[in-house]
């Protein structure tokens, strides 16, 4: 489903991909960890491909496609999804209309028809019942006023709504207190887990996995991916370290 | 409700849709019958003579016209631009087939299809059309410089409610004109409003008796149609003892290369207990993208709240014109009575707006708010420009003033200017200001959720101007979120 070959990237020319290799198919939760300044949240921006970050090299398929061929948009049309760690505030615009919006042009790009505002609503209730959040808070800002844990449950919300392929959640877990903690994890779980969609899963922390339960793990450091392995390598990751881990 | 939805949804698209030039940039070929370029006291009076009007409104005209001659064109605001050859313009164009019609049904068919290319909003579209149980809006338009059709007269006049054009009101009700025209906006106010006072073409009258809600919204279409003619449009609203009336008025021109010479008075008359509410999308031509042509808009609006507990509110939705110089201003008299000013300026490409507004508190417990919304993109300046005097007798005032600009791009500019005078210690004046960038961090993520850098622009704006949007009549607020994102096309990046 995804295929990222020898992919190098840089900001304000500095490199921070350096060749990674990644093949996440169909099917699959795929956890990446990793120290501070690996290049985790480069990685999911320039699969998002936010403007600044600029490949210099390398290639990646989105279900055979060419994904840095696309705009941003379309890549969300594709069925790309991005779970920011930082989810961003809008003022003045509500959560329904957003996704309604959101929604309603990835379905365009597809050619299908346009949601009616009935029928949105229903599946934005459904969604949010789904992650236990009030579905009152779909009327209000788009993450405006949220608290950390809000906003995460949020964006769990939007990516049922948008319901897409391929989800990348950059530290989804970070802010999160063990109760919405596993809300989140079921939430990937029933959302994501089936085998026509996959997850990369960026995390720093083992508690999360418990709940998502990964079919691998990856360590990124220093721009690219230097081991992989089953669930059992986040265990050891989480007693032993990165350092150990690594020179091992 | 779902399906209302879809329809806005629906044309919001289709607006967005198309071409990033200016919808309007096309002109129909009406006969025009021109006065004589350039202004003189002949002009005056072939515009006098031309309208029918009696001797004293000739002589109030040119009353008007030679204060004018004594008076300079003022230089305060923070707008350039290129000085105006007075001589250089038409005063007066008319077309030239007059028809007094008893509904829009039987307009010329060629200034009905302007009015189709207006886009005018659904309410309107299903009374043109004659749609059984349309929500009922009188449409007084104002085709260049003659009413060509007044609608719903009928049943305005069983409520006893006048809406005419100020042309037919000279001559219908002097008495009532000549009562109140000049009354708050002076013949010598201002260098613009006494030009306007001189030559006004037409305009709107409306006045609305004790104790009657208006039963419908009022709502005139302004348009210039004619290379190089000024409009000087004059507006007159009265509303007497607990009345209440609700106006909408909209703009558009045709794309021209030359500037064109706009100078409108709007004067609005709120006795006790009574309430105007006075809605404006402004949407003249703003000059192409390189600043050439345009509308000069220099307007001046002024509202007298005289009596007690009276209220108006003006909501201002400015995405048009090269320059524009506005600032709707209520004179708070009666006790009690409360101002609104509620705005959204957009500039973009090479456009100025000097806009805001004047709170003149002389009533005790008088209140006002102002929320202006500017943003600016391109090359464009957006100044606003704000009074708040609390004279010394009018105690327990109360104002609150947010001031919010938004930035797109690093070539723009946004301005506050805020003057406040304070006469009276009781007085409670709030002051806000707030300036943001629209930031890559909001583009990004709702470009991430599938909208393109044209639609989450025009998301993130609608959403910094939803406080006063939501002051616009339903059909009103649909075109100005539309105009809203045209008026920004191409502006990302």
């Amino acid at each position: 489903m995804l295929e990222i070959e020898n992919l190098t990237a840089e900001i304000d020319g500095k490199t921070i991909l350096n060749g990674l290799t990644l093949t996440v198919p169909a099917g699959e939760v795929h956890a990446i960890m990793g120290p501070n300044g690996a290049g985790k949240s480069t990685l999911s921006y320039v699969l998002g491909g936010r403007p600044g970050y600029e490949v210099t090299g390398g290639s990646v398929r989105f279900d055979g496609e060419d994904l840095l061929d696309m705009e941003p948009h379309e890549r969300a049309a594709a069925g790309l999804f991005l779970g920011f760690q930082y989810p961003v505030e809008i003022p003045g615009v509500s959560n329904v209309q957003f996704l309604r919006e959101a929604l309603n042009s990835q379905r365009k790009a597809r050619g299908e028809e346009p949601l009616t505002g009935g029928e949105f609503l229903k599946l934005a209730k459904e969604k949010s019942a789904l992650l236990k959040l009030d579905p009152e808070m779909l009327k209000r800002h788009v993450n405006v006023g949220f608290s950390g844990g809000e906003k995460k449950r949020a964006e769990m919300v939007q990516m049922g709504i948008l319901d897409p392929k391929f989800a990348v959640l950059d530290e989804t877990d970070s802010g999160l207190d063990i109760d919405a903690l596993r809300v989140v994890g079921e939430g990937i779980n029933s959302i994501m887990r089936a085998p026509d969609k996959a997850v990369l899963l960026i995390t720093h922390y083992q508690r999360l996995l418990e709940v998502v339960k990964p079919d691998k793990v990856s360590i990124l450091s220093q721009g690219r991916i230097v081991q992989t392995g089953g669930p059992e390598l986040a265990v050891r990751l989480e007693e032993e370290g990165y350092d150990a881990v690594m020179a091992a | 409700m779902s399906e209302d939805i879809d329809i806005q949804d629906r044309e919001a698209r289709e607006a967005a849709e198309k071409a990033a030039e200016y919808e309007h940039g096309w002109s129909s070929d009406i006969e025009t019958e021109f006065a004589e370029k350039g202004l003189n006291e002949d002009t005056v009076r072939f515009i006098s003579a031309k309208k029918g009007e009696p001797e004293w409104m000739l002589d109030w005209r040119l009353k008007a016209f030679r204060l004018w001659q004594e008076m300079e064109e003022p230089n305060w605001a923070k707008l350039g631009y290129p000085e105006i050859d007075y001589q250089d313009a038409y005063y007066y164009a008319a077309p030239k087939k007059k028809v007094e019609l008893d509904s829009l049904d039987d307009l010329d068919p060629e200034i009905k299809r302007v009015y189709d290319k207006l886009g005018i909003p659904l309410g309107e579209q299903e009374v043109l059309a004659g749609v059984k149980g349309a929500k009922k809006v009188a449409v007084d338009a104002v085709f260049d410089s003659v009413s060509v059709a007044t609608s719903f007269r009928e049943e305005l006049k069983r409520a006893g409610v006048i809406f005419l054009s100020i042309s037919e009101a000279i001559r219908e009700y002097p008495d009532l004109v000549k009562k109140w025209l000049g009354k708050v906006v002076p013949q010598h106010d201002n260098y613009f409003a006494t030009l306007n006072s001189a030559v006004f073409s037409d305009g709107t009258f409306v006045y609305v008796p004790e104790g009657v809600r208006c039963p419908m919204e009022l709502s005139t279409y302004f348009r210039i149609n004619a290379e190089n003619t000024g409009q000087f449009e004059r507006t007159l609203i009265v509303a007497e003892k607990g009345s209440y009336v609700s106006y909408l008025e909209g703009c558009t021109a045709p794309m021209r290369d030359e500037n064109q010479l706009h100078a409108a008075v709007v004067e609005l008359v709120a006795m006790e207990d009574a309430e105007i509410k006075y809605s404006t999308v402004q949407n003249w031509y703003p000059g192409n993208s390189e600043g050439v042509g345009g509308i000069y808009n220099f307007v001046t609006k002024r509202a007298l709240c005289q009596g007690a507990r009276s209220k108006v509110s003006w909501t201002q939705v400015e995405t048009g014109s090269a320059v524009t110089w506005k600032y709707p201003s209520c004179v708070l008299n009666g006790e009690d009575s409360v101002g609104e000013f509620y705005s959204v300026a957009v500039t973009n490409n090479y456009q100025q707006a000097d806009t805001g507004t004047k709170m003149i508190h002389n009533g005790k417990g008088s209140r006002s708010t102002i929320i202006s919304k500017g943003i600016s993109a391109g090359k464009s300046d957006n100044t606003y420009r704000g009074m708040v005097r609390v004279a010394a007798n009018a105690d327990g005032v109360r104002n609150r003033t947010e001031c919010d600009s938004l930035l797109i791009g690093d070539q723009c500019g946004a301005h506050t200017v805020p003057y406040i005078e304070v006469k009276n210690p009781t007085a409670q004046i709030e002051h806000e200001a707030t300036t943001s960038k629209i930031s890559d961090d909001q583009l990004f993520y709702a470009m991430q959720r599938g909208l393109d850098d044209e639609e989450a622009m025009a998301l993130i704006v609608n959403g910094f101007a939803k406080e006063v949007l939501k002051e616009l009549p339903m059909e009103f607020a649909v075109e100005a979120q539309k105009l809203l994102a045209i008026s920004l096309e191409g502006s990302v990046g």
